[in-house]
């Protein structure tokens, strides 16, 4: 039975660029309170472009109609659970978007003197000794835009450390669990990648790592709790073997949200961590982005961070550009500054007790739906799980269902797949983070929900398969997409 | 805890389905050691109102009600209404990454319009779903190019914007990839073609100028195309006001345009969130980063637009994808999409022209620094005093003046940028000149 | 289902020798495991290429697959047939969709690969 929704009228919409006709206007200029110049006296004539050529020309009221019409054929966490495994979508607060807003932070220019943004400062400053005392770490830069980002600047991190003791090393060695990001992070710094083997039980394999940690790795990258929602329970002595070699320990935060108030990295031998404020700290994905991916050090690290390096001088903040151990920049500016004030409105809005009360039900969430669902799928790996938990399609694979198939019926319940296929280390993954903002009925229909289907793959696989079938869209052909890309519109 | 759903008693009830009695049996697997012995040392939680206060007070020890010249990649344009009404809709501000096609057709929808506006826009062929902003852009335009040609070597005009060569600094270090700049003319404010051409040799991947550049001028992109493409390099334009599109030739003679669309609707913000993109020639589109939608049909026929080409990307492809970015600045894309629909082809074009006609009244009172002729920036020589000076001044009078370019050009010690837009007033361009004069 | 005259590798490449040229492609399983391929990247003519190593690459929409040479030389002919069709790999792995043919530079080197009946059994134990 499908209770979560019913099907309603869906509007349909044109391209912008089908929509627009000659003449059509959305907008209305002041009038000029200086001289008209001529485009081509001013510029040369040579420079001057004729019109843009099939750029849109509507009317407001045909562009907020079409911008609305197409947002209605989007899923969101506003219409319910997201359980996007890894991803983390959570709810995200209205508040956020307000003081983002408020103008005299929204309308701050980065060059604007250091006087006149002394405000700007003291919430960067405020978010940087916040997420200090919630990872363990000494020191952050804000400056990375996104968790990958942030990836890339921790490597560089401990890339020029190393070579500061005279050998930068060759490798970084990262999990066979691990997300895609990792080792394309690794490459742009420089190093070769070398993937371990997880055990049996998807956990870090301490034996082996004892093995390979040689004078060449320059550190492990590691996410924990890992892509199967697992604590490394061995991270204290793995970060004592690579210690001991002289490498480093580099923890992947994009599951730190089953940790805030629990554990702290720095205090279970991390060197380097990136967090994604876009996750953990509730601003909101947006489609895909922005993001932000403030990059948490120990004391040791510090010297290198990106320039400028936010500093208190007496009462006021400053910029400090001077510092001849500094990787360099990774983007232009301070970092993703909007998303820094959700991020620290998130923290304000909870308070120290309030993130680990959300810490709390996260992870009470995902062992909640894997008692509940763990009688109809396969769970490959059996330890404990925390803020997640991987199911796999064994069963259902039987009857040809696939983990893909699976996650498109959920749509007809009334649902967002969870992550599919993903880690790869589980054959048929079925990746299901609730988060913490899930209540207890909203979880019951989507245990009842993929009960149903699993029910479904045994006595109408063919259903499964084709699935969805309600949803305004129905299996879009990624297959042709590729074949012959189609990448912008054209008349 | 108001972000948090559940009643005691679902608690109570989950935790018994669970067959657990306390919260505290979740964690009960962790070692020891790892745990956190002690609460956070951080207030408790606080109301809405009090977040607001805070923020507020935040704001107020920043500049209010300035008037401001400030440009340098970050420029001060009005926002139309229309695009929070957009952007704060929930299923465009609290979705994810349209993965799941089938339920994401609203963002790919979107991307995809954003896409075409973008090669509109550049006169490129293909674009992609955005990157971080226009610093990474290029950086990751310029990996790009290496990627292309198969060279290593990348020749930047110095009148890319300061901060933009130095990220491609960071990101080039590691990759065996030498950087080295070319000049600009001392009068005019161009690229200076001789160097160039001398520096130019047949190892260089990418040849990178910026149009308008750095000191606001019209760069001569057509000319460093047919030198850059004499030697096998592959052009690289970079842009960081958007708006001057509006009236500029667009940089076709490119094979990869990198930019920032900040002027399109976001606001400053201190310095981000914004957008960067790339766009690029059609044979280069293998090798382009980022997301890319294309568009298809659904099994009953219908059109349809999915993520495509994905195999480029660090989720398959891993250590060989083309860069490790997957969270891009899909809602600050959607932002300037929306400014682009709003001001259409009419209002993309007037609005430029208002930029143009606002700086060169307030240059016409002035002597700016370089003869090449410019968009809605420019930069002015002090006289008498230092620029810092001059700013000191205007402070008093609630104006922001112009950025010293002694941070950046040691040359130009005596010099600040100054930036129109529309939203510069006559009186407070007046007050400018006269502080200037 | 193989063809008795072609020999196979243990990544499932198949490479026909005919005088001094082989033919090179990724057999029938390949293309099954890979599933719909929706791109196929190969090495210009006149490129060198080594036994066992990478000559290009096939993907689908969410794997991409080296090619791995079964033999050593130099391309005289890559089949462009496949940038507009490259489904072709799908439907005819052992004919029309070809992917390479090489000038051999070591005309023995055929001989230590699979036979048509080795690379069944091959294929076999590893299901």
């Amino acid at each position: 039975m499908i209770t979560k929704v019913r099907n309603h009228i869906s509007q349909n919409e044109p391209l912008l660029f089908e929509r627009s006709s000659p003449g059509k206007k959305a907008y209305q200029l002041p009038e000029l309170d200086v001289p008209g110049v001529d485009a081509g006296e001013a510029l040369g004539a040579e420079n001057v472009r004729p019109e843009i050529e099939g750029f849109p020309e509507v009317s407001e009221v045909e562009a907020i109609r079409h911008y609305t019409r197409l947002s209605t054929w989007n899923y969101a966490i506003d219409y319910g659970m997201y359980p996007l495994g890894s991803c983390t979508m959570k709810y995200n607060p209205r508040i956020n978007e307000l003081v983002a807003r408020i103008e005299g932070l929204a309308w701050a220019h980065p060059y604007q003197p250091e006087a006149l943004a002394q405000g700007s400062m003291e919430v960067m400053a405020r978010l940087e000794a916040a997420l200090a005392e919630i990872t363990g770490m000494d020191a952050l830069t804000l400056q990375p835009a996104a968790g990958a980002h942030g990836e890339l600047t921790g490597i560089l991190l401990i890339r020029a450390l190393l070579e500061k003791r005279g050998n930068p090393r060759k490798k970084i060695l990262i999990p066979d669990s691990a997300h895609g990001t990792n080792p394309a992070s690794a490459a742009i710094a420089g190093y070769a990648v070398e993937n371990v083997k997880s055990t049996e039980t998807g956990l870090l394999d301490v034996s082996a790592l004892e093995r390979i940690v040689d004078e060449d790795v320059a550190a492990l990258m590691v996410t924990n709790p890992n892509t199967l929602g697992v604590f490394e329970e061995n991270i204290i002595p793995v970060a004592e073997i690579l210690h001991a070699k002289g490498a480093l320990l580099y923890m992947d935060g994009a599951n730190m949200n089953a940790l805030v108030g629990i554990a702290r990295p720095g205090d279970f031998g991390v060197d380097v961590l990136h967090l994604n404020l876009h996750k953990t700290f509730s601003t909101p994905h947006g489609g895909g982005g922005p993001g932000a991916g403030p990059v948490a050090v120990k004391k040791v690290l510090e010297p290198f961070l990106p320039i400028p390096r936010l500093k208190r001088s007496g009462k006021k903040l400053t910029f400090d550009y001077k510092r001849k151990d500094s990787i360099g920049r990774v983007r232009a500016f301070y970092g993703n500054f909007g998303v820094l004030v959700r991020a620290l409105a998130y923290i304000l809005a909870h308070g120290g007790p309030g993130l680990r009360n959300a810490t709390v039900d996260a992870v009470l969430n995902a062992v909640y739906i894997r008692k509940q669902l763990e009688p109809y799928f396969d769970l490959p790996y059996g330890s404990p799980n925390m803020h997640e938990v991987v199911f796999s399609d064994e069963r259902q694979a039987k009857n040809g269902v696939r983990t893909g198939d699976i996650a498109k019926r959920l749509i007809d319940y009334g649902f967002h797949p969870y992550t599919v296929s993903f880690p790869l280390i589980v054959h048929g993954a079925l990746m299901i983070e609730p988060t913490e903002t899930e209540g207890k009925r909203e979880l019951d229909q989507f245990i009842e929900a993929m009960i149903s289907i699993a029910k479904e793959a045994e006595s109408d696989p063919q259903l499964v398969k084709t699935a969805p079938h309600n949803a305004r869209t129905s299996r879009v052909d990624e297959v042709g997409a590729a074949r012959k890309p189609v990448v912008r519109w054209k008349p | 805890m108001r972000y948090l759903p559940k009643s005691d008693s679902e608690r109570r009830a989950m935790m018994d389905a669970c067959g657990i009695d306390s919260p505290e049996a979740l964690f009960a697997h962790l070692p020891e050691a790892a745990r956190m012995k002690r609460p956070l040392d951080l207030a408790p939680g606080i109301s809405e109102y009090e977040i607001v206060d805070y923020f507020r007070q935040r704001a107020e020890r920043n500049a209010n009600g300035y008037a401001s010249f400030l440009g340098a990649g970050a420029y001060n344009h009005f926002r139309p209404v229309l695009v929070d009404t957009v952007v704060s809709r929930g299923e465009f501000l609290t979705s994810y990454t349209p993965y799941q096609a089938e339920i994401s057709q609203g963002i790919l929808t979107t991307i995809f319009e954003f896409q075409t506006m973008m090669c509109q826009l550049t006169g490129m062929d293909v674009a992609n779903a955005s990157m971080y902003d226009g610093s990474t852009a290029m950086a990751e335009a310029v990996l790009m190019a290496v990627r292309a040609t198969g060279k290593g070597r990348a020749l930047v005009a110095r009148s890319v914007h300061p901060e933009y060569r130095e990220v491609l600094r960071t990101y080039a270090r590691y990759q065996g990839m030498p950087v080295e700049e070319f000049g600009y003319v001392p009068e005019a404010g161009t690229i200076d073609l001789e160097d160039l051409d001398r520096k130019l040799d047949g190892l260089t991947a990418a040849v990178v100028v910026q149009s308008p550049n750095f000191f606001g001028v019209v760069d001569q992109v057509k000319t460093a195309a047919e030198i850059a493409h004499r030697r096998g390099a592959l052009l690289v334009v970079v842009f960081t006001e958007a708006v001057s599109l509006g009236v500029l030739e667009p940089p076709a003679e490119a094979d990869i345009v990198a930019g920032e669309l900040q002027s399109f609707a976001i606001s400053p913000s201190y310095g981000g969130p914004y957008a960067g993109i790339i766009a690029a020639r059609e044979r280069h589109m293998r090798q382009m980063p980022g997301r890319l939608v294309g568009q298809t049909t659904d099994s009953r026929g219908n059109r349809a637009f999915c993520l495509t080409l994905s195999t480029r990307e660090q989720h398959i492809r891993r250590e060989k994808a083309t860069s490790n970015i997957c969270t891009n600045q899909a809602l600050i894309a959607l932002m300037a999409s929306v400014f682009m629909t709003v001001y259409g082809k009419q209002g993309l074009r007037e609005l430029a022209e208002q930029n143009l006609a606002k700086a060169h009244y307030l240059a016409g009172k002035l002597k700016p620094r370089f003869c090449g002729r410019f968009f809605n920036e420019f930069a002015v020589r002090v006289e008498g005093r230092t620029p810092d000076e001059v700013n000191k001044a205007l402070l008093k009078k609630k104006i922001i003046g112009g950025l010293p370019l002694w941070r950046f050009y040691p040359e130009l010690a005596d010099c600040i940028l100054l930036c129109a837009t529309e939203m510069s007033g006559r009186a407070a361009m007046d007050s400018v000149a006269e502080a200037l004069a | 289902m193989y063809p008795e005259n072609f020999r196979y590798t243990k990544e499932h490449e198949w490479v026909l020798v005919e005088g001094d040229t082989g033919t090179v492609g990724i057999t029938d399983h390949a293309q099954e495991e890979l599933g719909d391929i929706v791109y196929v990247d190969l090495p210009k003519v006149g490129a060198h290429v080594e036994q066992g190593k990478s000559l290009g690459s096939v993907e689908s929409v969410k794997a991409v697959s080296d090619v791995y040479s079964p033999v050593s030389g130099e391309v005289t002919e890559a089949n462009q047939a496949l940038a507009d069709a490259p489904e072709t790999l799908n439907s005819d792995p052992h004919g029309a969709g070809w992917l390479v043919k090489i000038r051999l530079s070591n005309a023995g080197e055929a001989e230590s690969l699979m036979s048509a009946a080795d690379y069944e059994k091959y294929v076999g134990a590893e299901k």
